[in-house]
């Protein structure tokens, strides 16, 4: 189509030939502050649940299947294939179906379970973020088309926040199609301002640390 | 200022409702704002804002290599990047790909670039549907108008007026309940989204080293419009570009903080190329249009192509104390608010609306608030230097020029002056009760002098002038 009239249109205006030199842009701005695990927990939990998610500190892998256990009351759930939900027990548990790799299934199933509940590849202290990679553990739509999204977060991927996410993974699209940052449930305000839970993605987010 | 335009503007100052809506909606957004920049939670809101600029500077100046470069890393994760030089090549690129893959129905998530070329229009009128998915951009497109706000498009229907577009459209009984409302909307978009061809987002931004987009959003629309179809095409400005993943540590933050006082929104999407092969879920297809449409010729200009570092956050609409009265409707493009009355100028020529630059008190509140501290003023006085020039050599501004001569010789001579003040004070008594004068005295009702008060109210003449008293008091 138009590639070289928009990139010709683009050169002219800047007074900027093809294959011209950059110079470098300014340097990055990354601030990774220090904080230990337990402050790190106590922050994130605390953010989570001012914005009305739930949050669990797991004892130990039993407890935080005993909490999804509760949580769920029997419910159909979609369980995604992250490697700490078998290592709890939560994939063994009864109406949770799992280790689902063919899309179109997925998709279904998805479409009317009750929760999805995922793993998490990070989660970020200071704003209460859960970060997902897709990946063949991680699929797109558990965390969004269920009313309620489950995440298990093990308390060494706590980060500070999105700074030190960055640092450490400067090119998140080496990994993945999708990394997609989840800040409490979904919502919306588009009439009158009033804040509606649940508009499309999950209304209800628990997040469990483990 | 062109008859439509002040017709709106009137039309929105008298619907008392209205006005409640706007004052309300932008006055919870400023507050919003206020406590998310705060020293107190954010204390590097500024260097932020500095770096930010910095950032936009150098990409824009630098702006063909880094749209080559994204192409590039959109290439080698599977995607394809289609340049578009205006709104009917957007047009026909999604008509002859939906064609290709036999689809009928398209879910689109929020973007103002497709608001911009008129997307939805240009694809009903060759019989596909485009749903809108949004909850605002939703109602606002079963009501067929525009949106009013670039953040908030529904924030001047009241609830009752959703009831009603609801009940007319979709046939649901009348429901005035905003959480019931929201769910009768969720409920048919859901099907929508399942049974949608494709899905066609807008870009927050480009991120070049990674050939990505980036989408910020709140109710998870985006998402779904980006996850479940078979084909997502991203549609974007040119400008929306930044150099590197690891500079959304500074984006990230300024948007939600400006936009709705949101550290982070509640969903961030970073999309690099179709479904990996590996992965479980998501697009087979990927597709970033890259949009023109004017925006190489802001580009051109030197000292107005800060327009271009817009990150759309909405900041200044809910600052501008002209915006809080007259509306997003009253503006004649898409882009309302003081970032709408610079950016449509440059777009569409300044004979499009030639009142545009000049409806502005030059406050500087959008300057203050900008996140990437674009000089909104200093542009609006360029371009209505711009519309000056071009009535002059229109030859349209020779009574005016006339004014101003006469102004200019009285203001030199001082004893002129007085008189005139005097002169003034004394033909200028017809105050309201309120002590305005609101229309020219009976004795020099003449139409210009009619047409600047009708605009403006003036307090009426002291007893005595300054000067006066200056004289008595010395």
């Amino acid at each position: 189509m138009s590639r070289e009239h928009v990139l010709h249109k683009v050169r002219t205006a800047l007074g900027r030939s093809a294959g011209q030199p950059v110079e470098d842009p300014p340097p990055v701005r990354l601030n990774v502050p220090q904080a230990s695990v337990e402050a790190r927990i106590a922050v994130f939990c605390e953010r989570v649940e001012a914005l009305a998610g739930k949050t669990h500190r797991a004892s130990s892998l039993d407890d935080a299947r005993a909490y999804v256990e509760s949580a769920l009351a029997g419910r159909k759930s979609v369980a995604s294939n992250a490697p700490v939900l078998r290592e709890c027990g939560i994939t063994a548990l009864a109406g949770v179906e799992s280790g689902i790799t063919d899309a179109l299934e997925l998709r279904t199933l998805c479409a009317s379970a009750a929760c999805g509940i995922t793993g998490a590849d990070y989660a970020l202290a200071d704003t209460g973020t859960v970060v997902i990679l897709a990946s063949p553990q991680e699929a797109r739509l558990i965390s969004l088309l269920p009313p309620v999204h489950i995440a298990i977060v093990e308390r060494e991927r706590l980060l500070t926040g999105l700074d030190e996410l960055l640092a450490i993974l400067p090119h998140p699209a080496e990994q993945t199609s999708s990394m997609v940052l989840i800040t409490g449930p979904s919502r919306t305000a588009d009439i009158e301002q009033i804040l509606v839970r649940g508009v499309h993605g999950p209304g209800e987010i628990h997040v469990v640390v483990v | 200022m062109s008859a439509v335009f002040e017709e709106k503007i009137h039309q929105t100052l008298a619907d008392p409702k209205l006005q409640l809506a706007i004052f309300a909606a932008t006055g919870r957004l400023m507050e919003k704002r206020r406590k998310a920049v705060n020293a107190e939670v954010c204390p590097d809101f500024q260097e932020l804002r500095t770096q930010a600029h910095e950032v936009k500077r150098h990409t824009i100046d630098h702006l063909d290599y880094y749209l080559d470069l994204f192409e590039r890393n959109v290439i080698a994760h599977g995607g394809k990047v289609v340049f578009c030089k205006s709104a009917t090549e957007v047009a026909d690129f999604v008509l002859g790909l939906a064609k290709e893959r036999q689809a009928h129905l398209i879910v689109k998530s929020k973007s103002m670039t497709t608001e911009e070329v008129d997307l939805n229009e240009r694809l009903e009128h060759h019989q596909l549907q485009s749903v809108e998915t949004d909850l605002g951009e939703y109602l606002i497109q079963l009501a067929h108008e525009r949106p009013y706000h670039i953040v908030a498009p529904a924030l001047h229907k009241t609830k009752e007026q959703v009831a009603d577009l609801l009940t007319e459209r979709l046939g649901v009984p009348r429901e005035t309940i905003i959480e019931k409302q929201t769910m009768i909307a969720r409920a048919v978009l859901r099907e929508k989204f399942l049974a949608a061809d494709i899905g066609i987002s807008g870009a927050n931004f480009l991120v070049a080293d990674s050939g990505a987009i980036v989408l910020v959003e709140n109710e998870g629309n985006a998402r779904l419009t980006t996850s479940a179809p078979k084909v997502h095409i991203a549609i974007a400005g040119i400008e929306k570009m930044i150099p590197r993943a690891q500079d959304l540590a500074v984006f990230l933050k300024v948007l939600g903080r400006s936009a709705t006082g949101q550290p982070l929104t509640v969903y961030t999407s970073f999309l690099s190329g179709p479904r990996r092969a590996d992965e479980i879920d998501g697009p087979d297809e990927f597709y970033v249009v890259l949009l023109d449409n004017g925006r190489t010729k802001v580009l051109a200009d030197r000292d107005k192509r800060e327009s271009l570092y817009c990150i759309r956050c909405g900041a200044c609409l809910n600052h501008c104390p002209v915006y809080r009265k007259i509306g997003g409707h009253s503006f004649p493009w898409v882009y309302s608010g003081p970032i709408g009355a610079i950016l449509t100028p440059q777009f569409l020529g300044v004979n499009h609306e030639p009142g545009l630059p000049f409806a502005s008190s030059l406050c500087g509140a959008c300057a203050e608030v900008c996140p990437v501290k674009i000089d909104i003023p200093k542009i609006l006085l360029e371009l209505r230097s711009e519309v000056k020039k071009a009535e002059e050599r229109e030859g349209t501004s020779r009574l005016e020029r006339l004014a101003f001569r006469v102004w200019a010789w009285v203001m030199r001579h001082p004893r002129l002056y007085e008189m005139a003040g005097m002169a003034a004070a004394y033909l200028a008594p017809s105050t309201d009760g309120g002590g305005w004068v609101r229309r020219a005295p009976s004795g020099i009702r003449v139409a210009p002098l009619d047409a600047w008060l009708s605009q403006r109210d003036l307090p009426s003449a002291p007893a005595k002038s300054f000067r006066q008293l200056w004289r008595e008091r010395r």
